[in-house]
């Protein structure tokens, strides 16, 4: 009967009112990110700490949005940053332009650019969109040195090292 | 009429005003955290603790809105409505008791501001004022969809005022005085065991006047005039700032009007267990039915579907006027058999 039917309607929304809620009180609680969440980048290290970014540009190529700036310079024994010749000196990524597609990650040969769980982009302002390479690198991992390293001659000569398969 | 008891008016007056005002904002507070439960949401809880500062930061947000005025309305009329649509609201409640009276600086002080013999015929009186100002924000606008909801609002008022009316009457009929204070105390004259007698015999009686004041009110299931998803916004489409809130306050103080009314014609008022031996319990018992009211009429709007137009109209003259009508003839039987 049409009586029942509303009651059973108030009945229902009246049960709900002794639910858990369902908010996530987003600033002081997070939720947890999936594995593959593309977020902001981070540039990674190795775990004697030199960087894997060897300054390539190629994620600079592949990024269809050409939201990310490289500038490479020469890395010696006695001042080394990453293996092998160059590194990165200058790494810039807009992330107005980012369009958080993940194609640098495929295309960099040593794995330095991973999109993270990062989403909290926010400015005030378009220059604070420009994420630099200090902002983005990872800090160094423990039993690691901060770079620019000294290093003994001819240990780091190979840029891009042996990788095995993906496994995630 | 005495120095003291001018100042005493004024008092009175000033309490029902300032507390329907603060009413008003912490029912919008109310409404949101209710319905945000309902929807197992939690609701404001940003501004001060629990967001009980939530009402204060959207008036401050809304007096520093731009007041716009469209230019091909009718000025005058613009600036009157959400006046005309917010005055009844803030003084329908004149004539509801708080409770019985008490001593305060060696005066005998009754809590309520005007005990009028005519009481219920202020109050129908007095609630269809404010469809006035509803129709003229709608005309004045110059705007189709604020002239629909204005058009729409009249014809709901007209049919449900009349079901509102006759609840009224079976009421009167019951108590046999048109006071409110006479009716609240002939539902307590037989105790407790009176009282609920007074209730069995008016289910219908406060079921329709519930259904009535939903309709006066422009609440959901009978938004009507406000219809977001057909008329934008009904009849405040254009109106911003203060002026816009001034509708809301109208809105939410009739609200709590209707839920006094309610709890004072039905609900034994400020009657309740020991107000006899404290007076200044009556003020709190009415409260605390008021809240609960409140709470009904929040309940209803986040469960039902607005109705549709037509249905409406239908219900309003084919349901719930034969209704009203049958429950006024109970009510005659019964103050028959009873003896009045």
């Amino acid at each position: 009967m049409f009586i029942v039917e509303l009651g059973r309607g108030l009945w229902t929304t009246l049960r709900m009112m002794f639910e858990k809620p369902v908010t996530i009180q987003y600033p002081e609680v997070k939720r947890p990110m999936v594995a593959r969440f593309k977020g902001r980048h981070n540039l990674h290290r190795y775990d004697n700490g030199l960087e894997k970014c060897i300054g390539c540009a190629l994620c600079a190529a592949a990024c269809p949005s050409d939201a990310i700036f490289v500038e490479a310079a020469e890395n010696t024994d006695e001042v080394r940053y990453s293996p092998g010749e160059r590194y990165a000196s200058t790494y810039e990524i807009n992330m107005l332009r980012c369009i958080f597609c993940g194609y640098c990650e495929d295309a960099c040969p040593t794995e330095a650019i991973i999109l993270g769980d990062n989403y909290e982009l926010s400015f005030t302002d378009r220059r604070q969109a420009i994420y630099t390479k200090e902002m983005l690198i990872l800090p160094v991992p423990e039993g690691g040195k901060s770079t620019p390293q000294k290093v003994e001659p001819g240990k780091f000569n190979r840029s891009i090292p042996l990788m095995e398969n993906p496994k995630d | 009429m005495t120095a003291a008891l001018l100042i005493e008016y004024v008092i009175k007056s000033g309490i029902i005003l300032i507390g329907m005002t603060i009413g008003f904002a912490y029912v919008t507070y109310y409404e949101r955290k209710a319905l945000a439960r309902i929807q197992t949401r939690i609701g404001p809880n940003r501004a001060g603790p629990w967001g009980i500062l939530q009402p204060i930061a959207d008036a401050v947000k809304l007096i520093f809105k731009e007041e716009f005025v469209p230019a091909k309305s009718d000025k005058l009329l613009f600036l009157l409505a959400p006046v005309i649509t917010v005055i009844p609201a803030l003084i329908i409640t004149a004539v509801v008791p708080w409770g019985r009276s008490v001593t305060l600086f060696g005066r005998q002080i009754h809590l309520y501001l005007a005990d009028v013999n005519v009481g219920i015929l202020y109050l129908g009186a007095v609630a269809s004022i404010a469809v006035y100002g509803i129709v003229l924000a709608g005309w004045s606008s110059n705007n189709k969809y604020a002239m629909m909801g204005g058009l729409r609002s009249t014809a709901q008022m007209i049919s449900y005022e009349l079901a509102l009316g006759l609840s009224f009457v079976s009421v009167t009929l019951l108590a046999g005085s048109m006071s409110l204070v006479d009716i609240v105390e002939t539902q307590g004259a037989h105790g407790f065991l009176g009282w609920i007698v007074w209730n069995l015999s008016q289910p219908l009686g406060f079921i329709i006047f519930l259904i009535a004041g939903m309709a006066e009110t422009n609440r959901s299931p009978f938004d009507m005039p406000e219809a977001e998803q057909e008329l934008t916004a009904g009849y405040h489409t254009e109106y911003s700032g203060m002026k816009f809130a001034l509708f809301f306050m109208a809105e939410y103080i009739k609200i709590i009007a209707i839920s006094m009314i309610a709890s004072t014609l039905f609900l034994g008022g400020y009657l309740g267990p020991f107000v006899d031996k404290i007076p200044w319990l009556g003020p709190i018992y009415l409260f605390i039915k008021t809240i609960i009211m409140v709470f009904v009429f929040i309940w209803v709007r986040a469960t039902f579907p607005r109705f549709r137009y037509d249905r409406l109209m239908a219900f309003g003259w084919k349901v719930l006027l034969p209704l009203a009508f049958l429950n006024m003839f109970i009510a005659g039987i019964i103050t028959v058999l009873v003896g009045g």
